[in-house]
């Protein structure tokens, strides 16, 4: 499997990303820069990992998701590529249109940094193949804006076309997010986007290698 | 010419900061304060000086950029 990682000034969870799909895959994953125009050719997987892009100024992820790179990464959506978006990246995602709803906010208005329960709701995702539905994975959180909102409509098209990805698993909703939703993926399946950092639960220096099989997944799928 | 760009969160997104401002409003001791909601405020100089043009020009930067029209609405004001 052939990655990029796209980069914006801010971004500052990319390495441990860079090193998660490297464990998954065996090869280093490319890296895209935001003033880039294009993806690498043949890539299988675009990957916006975590931080505070231009300083979340706006809103969060708003200002990275009209720079230059996002074009190529929005025709790249189109034709059919993988997309994952990882907190920050789960809001350029979303600011870019690329995912449905916003992420406002959290409920508590603090910054939440801690490991909450994951729970798996869709098992057959490029993300999720390797796991059970209803499967449970410790998975560290760390945002300030994390609080996923979707008007009524699209929450009911999103729960009803089986695209919550994850949801905190009960009691563990650390942001206020709507339905407890942890991540979404679009229509076609092929843009997942979530708040928790599972590339920081893939080893045993993280305290466990419980999300590593997510990273499995999209191996396995892009080799199928 | 100069605009005025007035983002608030759409009613019916909760807007959680707007409530601590309440909750701190009432421990300051102001009573008699309902719904307490929070917004932002950027003003452009523009160039354009004909104020229907300046306008359209605002509000396409409003749709693509200074607003998230899943959550905000938005106000333009334009002042000479």
């Amino acid at each position: 499997m052939q990655s990029v990682v796209v980069l914006f000034p801010g971004i500052n969870r990319e390495h441990d990303m860079i090193r998660a799909l490297e464990i998954a895959s065996g090869r280093k994953p490319h890296v895209a820069w935001h003033t880039d125009t294009a993806l690498p050719k043949g890539v299988d997987l675009v990957v916006i990992p975590g931080g505070f892009s231009y300083g979340d100024y706006l809103r969060a992820g708003a200002i990275a998701a009209r720079s230059p790179i996002m074009r190529a990464v929005i025709a790249a959506a189109e034709k059919g590529v993988k997309v994952l978006g990882v907190c920050n990246g789960f809001q350029i995602l979303t600011e870019a249109h690329l995912l449905p709803g916003a992420l406002m906010r959290n409920a508590g208005l603090k910054f939440v940094c801690r490991t909450v329960r994951l729970r798996v709701e869709n098992d057959s995702t490029f993300f999720t193949n390797r796991l059970k539905k209803g499967d449970i994975l410790p998975c560290p959180v760390a945002h300030h804006d994390g609080n996923y909102y979707a008007d009524e409509e699209t929450l009911k098209r999103l729960e009803g076309e089986g695209r919550v990805v994850f949801r905190y698993a009960e009691g563990t909703n650390p942001n206020g997010s709507v339905n407890d939703i942890a991540g979404v993926m679009n229509e076609r399946g092929n843009v997942i986007g979530m708040m928790p950092h599972p590339e920081d639960r893939v080893e045993a220096l993280h305290g466990g290698d419980e999300c590593l099989p997510l990273f499995l997944s999209i191996v396995e799928e892009v080799a199928a | 010419m100069k605009a005025i760009v007035k983002i608030m969160l759409r009613p019916a997104v909760l807007d959680p900061q707007g409530k601590a401002i309440a909750h701190a409003l009432s421990a300051l001791g102001f009573s008699g304060v309902g719904e307490v909601r929070q917004g932002k405020l950027i003003t452009l100089e523009l160039d354009e000086t004909d104020a229907e043009k300046a306008r359209e020009t605002v509000k396409e930067m409003c749709e693509k950029l200074l607003a998230n029209t899943v959550i905000e609405d938005y106000e333009i004001e334009l002042e000479a």
